[in-house]
């Protein structure tokens, strides 16, 4: 499919965005920025414990308040049986999901949903929320992965029987996973050097600076509509109309822009709340999660703990690897470990590995997707111990890479066989890059590592309409997170031969464009630019066949060139060229509108891969960390719209180092989360960063007209180890639980001082 | 929340009697960066706001004729950069001000804020102490001048009484061979609160010892503290390695900090050490250049 064209006039151009003056201007309409007559204003009551038992609820007095239009509990949710729905790159249990969004038989986690009011002002509904009793029987709870897993833990759920295993009685584990490729126990044979090491990761949110928001409006005759934010709004519609009881056909969903979302949109949280508030009280109801909301009740990733073993031969060959992964699902099943596991070591070609991943239920929000989930968990401990064998083995980390690298032909741990990928040019590339060569002060220490994500493709539909004045709306379904209106538009214009601010791409409500799959795995630029590619293409033929009229030949004789539509061949006449617009203007008389259109199942996501390098300062006296200078090498297939491409790339490294440095959940005593806020939950700032220079590597993906990969997953699956690998570097102190906080890693300087002093 | 009577009075006297008289809680305003986000999260609902920033002495920084300052107590950090010699003077109470938020913040976040929101971590505290700033109080029963160190007695809480309010601020004149410092350990590099503070202010005589020193601690303890010990650990010393030591463990010995999200015991109290001999060598740089 590809190669068919390397020279472009539009892909590959840092073309303004389409939606880039509305937001600057602030006139772009995010989630809470809707608004209807009539509205009420919703609020939800949440669980102040951990894990309880709820005996009853009484929302009388809550009802009794003036101003209160309605209240709803459980109670208004129909119980679903177990089963499974995609969920970006998740599958989600109904059974689960109504008691995630409002809880039935126990609350699982501090701020999980108990009840929810809607009112005629914001005060009167949290008022009202204080007038609802619950009486609950508190019992003890767990969040640690590992503590979850041990005999006599407290149980979540008595009726949970684990997939891919046998329990002999109530258990936190929801599933294990097995991978197995060659026989590791020969593996381990052929090595010399074996080293064994466990690693954790703490659970993280997704940061997203837009809380979540919606407003649901029912009418009279029972259609529904609903505005919010999310990263899929076929999704909303599909999990709404499951959980309220209603038919898809009679929900409207509208996506607003979106002001991040990384995977955290990917799932609803008020949306099924609102609907059935509106649904009762007949009027509009809007639903805002607070700050401190959003990270009691929503996200996170999982928490992570890992063992792995790894041995290789003295002349650096990766003989075998084996591994178990431990995963926190949050307080329903669905952690990510299944791709934790397939992503742990895919960047290498080793012949035997042995993978066991367990998906474990504690009390905590349930996690939701996060940019590749569960590869940055596995590809922390697995890129740190392959730092330290290359210590051991007395090779360059980036070399030891190398020599095992994953390449075309090689048969990957979790099944397939890679056809064409870039993992091998993105560790040439960090090689030969000035900053892997620069010098380091004192305190100061370079690390690598590398990362892995499938992408993927999935259902897409798009619609290219051609206007009569020679402009084209492009229209597709999803929402756009990281500038995909205008690589979409990009493409368009490309393939249609017309200007790229002739074409106008917008993004649809689930009654207006076909089925499209969520925004996430990376593959809206892929599968739904795939989508648009062919409806332009369909566009395309049918302006040819116009011509073929107009010129009266058949339509075989007409091919398209740089947007105008010209005989194939001298046999078939001369005529004068006819641009888009001429044909658009002459459509009426020529058959009526010309709409191209595409839908389809988009097979054939092209692997990326990420190698990272990463300069640190690590002040010995504080353990305070500084990111002194960090590269990304990327293969990205074909960087559409460079700019961001660069800043997927960059946004990932961010959050990764926020990841390895400060971020982490606080829990007290009671299992209360103590820093539901961005002053104690710590992303980076600005100023805690340099410049994340990216190197963009083009190993095109075949199965996409324009070579494209996915980009926006990659690269936060390095940076954790590649800052770990740094500090070791500077200081010599190996660090093997994240976050790397200052207080962490002092204590770890001084227990490596200690030795020293007594010498 | 109940509604909030507002008030914005002209002169001392008005904003004394409003305090005063008022029957419920009654909150005294100035950058409002800590009152706003505690109304609005909810974590204090008064009766009363006095926003004291119309009443000219709070608003005014000036240097006095015996190279004194006055600090108005609703001065903005912004507005102290404008003086033409206060931050040259001194730049460990600028830098500990220029800490305070972002640059947003900057325009509205004054030292009497600081000082009354009464947070043991509290940025410019620790600086005002070691430089021996005293505040005038007003009141119902007139005016009184305190050491800054007097003010916060609790976390959240102040020795000012029903009806008191800190009007502005004395700085003593910068003495010849004096200079201050003031340092602060976050994870991040802005936007976050101090796990541990150090303000050190000292004078060099003209052989480079220590005759006069004070060093002030944050967030390692319910209030920030003023260490004599520490103090006397450099007083008469060059700074060498041994006095810095001993001022690393005075330091050390002066906290009881707690464990909790921002930082443990063990590690306030190691860091404490580490920034008391930072700030002390930066300040003696600063008295020595001049």
């Amino acid at each position: 499919m590809t190669g068919e064209k390397t020279e472009f006039k539009w892909v590959g151009t840092r073309a303004i965005r389409p939606d880039g003056h509305d937001k600057v201007t602030g006139r772009a309409k995010f989630g809470s920025d809707f608004a209807l007559p009539g509205m009420l204003q919703g609020r939800v009551l949440r669980s102040p414990h951990a894990h309880a038992r709820i005996r009853s609820i009484d929302t009388s007095a809550a009802e009794a308040l003036p101003g209160v239009k309605g209240v709803i509990t459980s109670a208004d949710f129909a119980d679903q049986p177990a089963e499974l729905a995609a969920a970006g790159e998740a599958l989600v249990n109904y059974r689960d999901m109504v008691r995630n969004v409002m809880a039935r038989e126990k609350v699982l986690y501090d701020g999980h949903a108990v009840a929810a009011v809607a009112a005629t002002s914001a005060e009167i509904a949290e008022a009202a929320l204080e007038l609802i009793s619950v009486d609950y029987e508190v019992l003890d709870h767990v969040i640690d992965v590992d503590l979850a897993m041990e005999p006599g833990a407290p149980i979540l759920d008595e009726e949970l029987e684990p997939a891919g295993m046998e329990a002999s009685g109530p258990t936190n584990i929801a599933k294990r996973v097995d991978f197995d490729l060659g026989d590791v126990e020969e593996g381990f044979a052929k090595a010399e050097v074996v080293l064994e090491r466990s690693y954790t990761t703490a659970a993280v949110h997704q940061g997203y600076i837009e809380p979540h928001a919606a407003v649901a409006s029912v009418s009279e005759d029972g259609q529904a509509q609903i505005w919010c934010c999310t990263q899929g709004q076929f999704m909303v519609r599909a999990y709404t109309a499951r959980l309220c009881g209603m038919e898809t056909s009679q929900i409207r969903v509208t996506p607003s822009e979106i002001g991040g979302g990384f995977g955290g949109k990917t799932v609803v949280y008020l949306e099924p709340l609102a609907t059935a508030l509106s649904r009762k009280t007949g009027r509009p109801v809007k639903m805002i999660m607070s700050r401190e909301e959003v990270f009691r009740a929503s996200g996170p990733t999982s928490a992570g703990s890992m063992t792995y073993r790894i041995g290789a031969t003295r002349n650096g060959v990766i003989t075998a690897f084996e591994g178990t992964i431990r995963l926190e699902a949050g307080a329903f099943p669905g952690s990510p470990v299944q791709p934790a596991c397939m992503c742990a070591v895919a960047p290498y070609d080793i012949k035997n590995v042995r993978l066991t991943g367990y998906d474990v239920v504690v009390n905590r929000p349930k996690v939701a997707a996060y940019r590749a989930p569960g590869a940055p968990i596995s590809a922390f401990g697995a890129e740190s111990i392959i730092d330290e064998l290359a210590k051991e083995l007395g090779f360059d980390p980036l070399q030891l890479r190398l020599k095992n690298a994953a390449k075309q032909g090689t048969k990957a741990a979790y099944g397939p066989t890679f056809r064409r990928i870039g993992y091998e040019e993105t560790v040439e590339q960090a090689i030969a890059s000035e900053h892997y060569s620069a010098p380091l002060g004192p305190n100061q220490g370079r690390g690598v590592a590398s990362g892995f994500w499938f992408n993927i493709g999935g259902e897409s539909a798009a619609t290219v309409n051609i206007n009569e004045d020679g402009t084209a709306v492009v229209v597709s379904g999803n929402p756009d997170i990281g500038g995909s209106r205008a690589s979409l538009a990009l493409m368009a214009a490309e393939e249609l031969g017309i200007d790229y601010t002739k074409v106008r791409p917008i993004i649809g409500d689930t009654s207006s464009v076909g089925y499209n799959f969520l925004t996430g795995g990376s593959r809206v630029t892929f599968a739904t630019g795939l989508a648009v590619v062919e409806a332009a293409r369909d566009a395309v033929r049918q302006m040819c066949e116009r011509a073929a009229k107009i010129w009266e030949v058949e339509s075989d004789g007409v091919i398209w060139r740089d947007g105008h539509a010209v005989p194939a061949s001298s046999n078939v006449g001369d005529f004068e060229p006819l641009s888009l617009a001429d044909i658009a203007a002459q459509s009426p008389k020529t058959g009526g509108p010309i709409c191209g259109h595409n839908a389809q199942n988009v097979q054939g996501a092209g692997p990326g891969f990420a190698t990272h390098i990463c300069d640190v300062e690590v002040d010995p006296e504080t353990g305070r960390v500084t990111i002194l200078r960090y590269t990304a090498v990327q293969d990205v297939g074909r960087a559409i719209h460079p700019s961001y491409v660069e800043g997927q790339i960059q946004g990932g490294a961010v959050q990764g180092i926020g990841w390895a440095l400060n971020e982490e959940y606080i829990y007290n005593e009671r299992g209360q989360l103590e820093n539901p806020g961005f002053l104690d939950y710590r992303i980076p700032v600005a100023s805690d960063l340099p410049m994340i220079e990216t190197v963009v590597v083009e190993v095109p993906n075949d199965r996409h007209p324009y070579g494209v990969r996915g980009v926006g997953e990659v690269p936060i699956v390095p940076p954790m180890a590649a800052v770990a690998n740094a500090i070791e570097n500077a200081t010599g102190v190996r660090m093997e639980h994240l976050p790397m906080s200052p207080p962490r890693l002092l204590a770890a300087l001084d227990a490596a001082r200690l030795p020293e002093a007594a010498e | 929340m109940q509604s909030v009577q507002f008030e914005a009075p002209g002169t001392v006297e008005q904003a004394v009697a409003l305090l005063a008289g008022a029957t419920g809680d009654a909150r005294v305003l100035a950058g409002g960066t800590d009152l706003l986000v505690q109304l609005r999260s909810h974590m204090v609902d008064p009766a009363l706001v006095v926003d004291i920033k119309h009443i000219e002495e709070t608003r005014t920084l000036v240097r006095n004729a015996d190279g004194s300052y006055t600090i108005g107590s609703a001065v903005a950090g912004a507005e102290a950069h404008e003086h033409d010699r206060f931050a040259a003077e001194w730049p460990g109470v600028m830098e500990s001000w220029d800490l305070i938020g972002s640059t947003q913040i900057q325009g509205r976040a004054s030292l009497g804020g600081n000082l009354c929101n009464a947070s043991p971590a509290a940025d410019s505290v620790p600086a005002m102490i070691a430089a021996g700033m005293t505040a005038n109080i007003a009141g119902p029963g007139g005016r009184r001048t305190v050491p800054v160190e007097d003010i916060p007695v609790a976390p959240g809480r102040t020795s000012l009484a029903n009806g008191e309010f800190v009007v502005s601020f004395n700085l003593p004149a910068r003495p010849a061979g004096g200079g201050d410092a003031y340092l602060r350990l976050i994870p991040r590099t802005e936007m976050d609160i101090a796990v541990v503070g150090c303000g050190v202010a000292l004078v060099l005589d003209a052989g480079g010892i220590v005759t006069s020193a004070r060093v002030s601690l944050g967030a390692v303890a319910p209030t920030v503290l003023l260490v004599e010990d520490a103090a006397r650990a450099i007083v008469g010393t060059r700074l060498d390695d041994d006095a810095l030591a001993a001022l690393d463990a005075a330091c050390q010995a002066a906290c009881s900090p707690i464990n909790d999200k921002r930082g443990t015991i063990v590690y306030r109290t190691q860091v404490a050490g580490v920034l008391a001999r930072r700030a002390a060598r930066i300040a003696a740089e600063r008295a020595g250049s001049r």
